[in-house]
């Protein structure tokens, strides 16, 4: 039986003096997973081995098991949409779609289905007879996610899939990778906007000059960055009050009013001790609680903190 | 999806493969505005015979002078410059150009053993470089003595025309063969494939002047064996040349089809640890 995950052993790429990525262990399981860094930080290389367009100077990988020494059984499993907006030339957006799966040895009359399925998954029954080369930047975009799924693989991997895609179709697209990403398959994704990752990922590899900085579920990840304060929301009637309670403590860092006056906004280095500090609060001074919620464990802010502002490491 | 597929003998799962890749690559193989000068080399002889034929209605010539004529376009213009450029620009690109067009991931990115690969678009190449040359090299020979009429038909049809012809062919199709598993090679090992395909053209155009056994280490050694028409080497250049007992049909021809083919599974096991990285 084949493993589900995606397996990176020690996996280092140089590209001649150059590094790509270095000494990566990942093993990635299904669900939405978030590739996230800088430019040149190393994301479409993992990508770019993940599929076998390039090998590993050191190391190896497997995905659902197989070596990608072996394409022919590989990618009968896997999917992957690039980030070149390149094109065979001359061939419609149904014959992209169909000569490709071809290719994977398919009868016409099946091809012809499974084709029908992806155009129509992404939008584009309409433009399928136009010429891929006459296609706006969204419909390309949009023509390649159905070329890289059309064969319903249960590994699909996308460069920077929501580039060029107007809100509406980005939200269209983001519906289906949660859709896939439901249904057990590993939809590996790398992307720039980091509300959208945060939105969609199950789990996120923060990659920083070809090093995996971070890696998990976002909240995890949060949690194992010690040296930065956590921040917490809490909605409540006193807000004076609880500040003042608060700045007593050692762990609390910070604590001020939240600019609609209705709440305080703390930076802890104990979570836990906070909670438990609110809870006595609220049993002496009748202080009512509406809401505790963490500000910072989202992926913009665990990228802030692990990489920086500037896309170099923090 | 069809299961059927997955548990398919690989020799019906490869046929469906090679079809398929037959069906995209020929498409860019014979229709396409870059090999508007190989459209050039088919169809410069083929004008120029024609031609022929028009002005030399009546002329003071014999048939047999223009055979001797058509051999030496044959071996002179066809073997050493339309077929062989025409491979550099066919095969060279079979790989190379997706590359500069960025589309080879494409083609890496389905199942497909590379190997089927090398050699679907080696056999697309080759359609194309024989429908081209082949057809070229066969209307060239019947425009040259076409102004013959009833004389020509007598020669080509109850003479040995129709046998030189065949052989004709059978040289174009085989130096399309040979030439284009070296340039198929040299497609996916070199960067900049026409200084490979220089290299070449100096080793073959210097191979009546090797020594007998340099000398088979070439395609046009073979070729030349195979054309029935011996055209001697005139001039200060005779003194320098290596004459050498051709060699038999019957070696010639299985001998080129075997070294086509270990270069073409040479070719074959490099796509296999070819890597796409366009920056490079």
């Amino acid at each position: 039986m084949s493993e589900p995950s995606i397996v990176f052993d020690n996996v280092s790429r140089f590209y001649g003096e150059v590094l790509g990525v270095n000494r990566v262990n990942l093993s990635i399981p299904p669900g939405i997973t978030s590739l996230v860094g800088p430019n040149g930080s190393g994301k479409t290389t993992l990508m770019n081995l993940m599929t076998g367009l390039i090998r590993p100077t050191r190391g190896a990988i497997r995905v659902l098991g197989l070596p990608l020494e072996r394409p022919e059984e590989v990618f009968r499993r896997v999917g992957y949409c690039t980030q070149f907006d390149t094109f065979p030339k001359g061939l419609t957006g149904y014959e992209f779609i169909y000569s490709f799966l071809l290719m994977h040895g398919m009868v016409a009359a099946e091809a012809h289905k499974l084709t029908l399925q992806a155009l129509d998954s992404v939008s584009m029954t309409e433009a399928a007879d136009r010429l891929v080369a006459a296609y706006s930047k969204g419909m390309r975009q949009r023509i390649k996610l159905a070329q890289a799924m059309a064969h319903g693989p249960s590994v699909l991997v996308l460069d920077e899939p929501l580039n060029g895609l107007d809100p509406m179709a980005r939200a269209e697209t983001i519906t289906l990778f949660q859709k896939w990403g439901a249904e057990g398959r590993h939809v590996i994704v790398s992307s720039h906007v980091l509300h959208e990752v945060d939105r969609i990922s199950d789990q996120v590899i923060l990659l920083s000059h070809g090093y995996v900085v971070a890696e998990g579920e976002i909240q995890g990840v949060r949690s194992e960055v010690k040296d930065q304060p956590m921040q917490i929301l809490v909605r409540c009637d006193k807000p004076g009050m609880l500040a003042a309670r608060l700045f007593e403590r050692d762990h609390v860092v910070e604590a001020k009013i939240h600019a609609d006056g209705k709440g305080v906004l703390v930076r802890t280095r104990d979570a836990d001790s906070l909670y438990l500090l609110l809870n006595r609060i609220v049993m002496e001074s009748g202080l009512e609680i509406e809401a505790v919620a963490p500000a910072d464990d989202d992926v913009n802010s665990v990228y802030q903190y692990l990489i920086g502002p500037e896309g170099g490491a923090a | 999806m069809n299961l059927s597929r997955n548990t398919a003998i690989p020799w019906m799962l490869w046929r469906r493969q090679v079809a398929a890749i037959l069906r995209l690559e020929l498409k860019k193989s014979l229709l396409s505005k870059r090999a508007w000068w190989i459209y050039l080399l088919t169809l410069g002889p083929v004008v120029l015979t024609a031609l022929h034929s028009l002005v030399a209605r009546g002329g003071e010539h014999t048939l047999a002078e223009d055979n001797l004529v058509y051999a030496g376009i044959f071996q002179f213009y066809f073997l050493r410059l339309g077929i062989f450029f025409g491979c550099v620009g066919i095969f060279s690109n079979l790989f190379r150009a997706e590359v500069l067009e960025r589309t080879l991931h494409y083609y890496f990115l389905v199942p497909v053993r590379r190997e089927v690969l090398a050699v679907s678009k080696y056999l697309a190449g080759l359609i194309a470089a024989v429908a081209f040359f082949g057809g070229s090299a066969l209307l060239s020979f019947l425009f040259i003595s076409m102004h013959w009429g009833p004389v020509f038909e007598e020669y080509l049809l109850r003479g040995p025309g129709l046998a030189q012809m065949g052989w004709y062919a059978l040289t174009a199709t085989l130096a399309c063969v040979g030439y284009g598993a070296v340039f198929l090679l040299t497609g996916i090992l070199f960067r900049n494939p026409m200084i490979p395909a220089a290299v070449v053209m100096v080793w073959e155009n210097l191979n009546p002047f090797l020594p007998s056994l340099l000398k088979k280490f070439s395609v046009i050694f073979y070729l030349k064996s195979l054309c029935h028409v011996d055209l001697p080497i005139d001039g200060p250049l005779a003194v320098i040349a290596v004459v050498t007992e051709p060699t038999p049909a019957w070696l010639a021809v299985p001998g080129l089809l075997l070294v086509s083919m270990l270069v073409l599974g040479y070719a074959a096991m490099q796509a296999r640890t070819m890597e796409v990285s366009y920056s490079e």
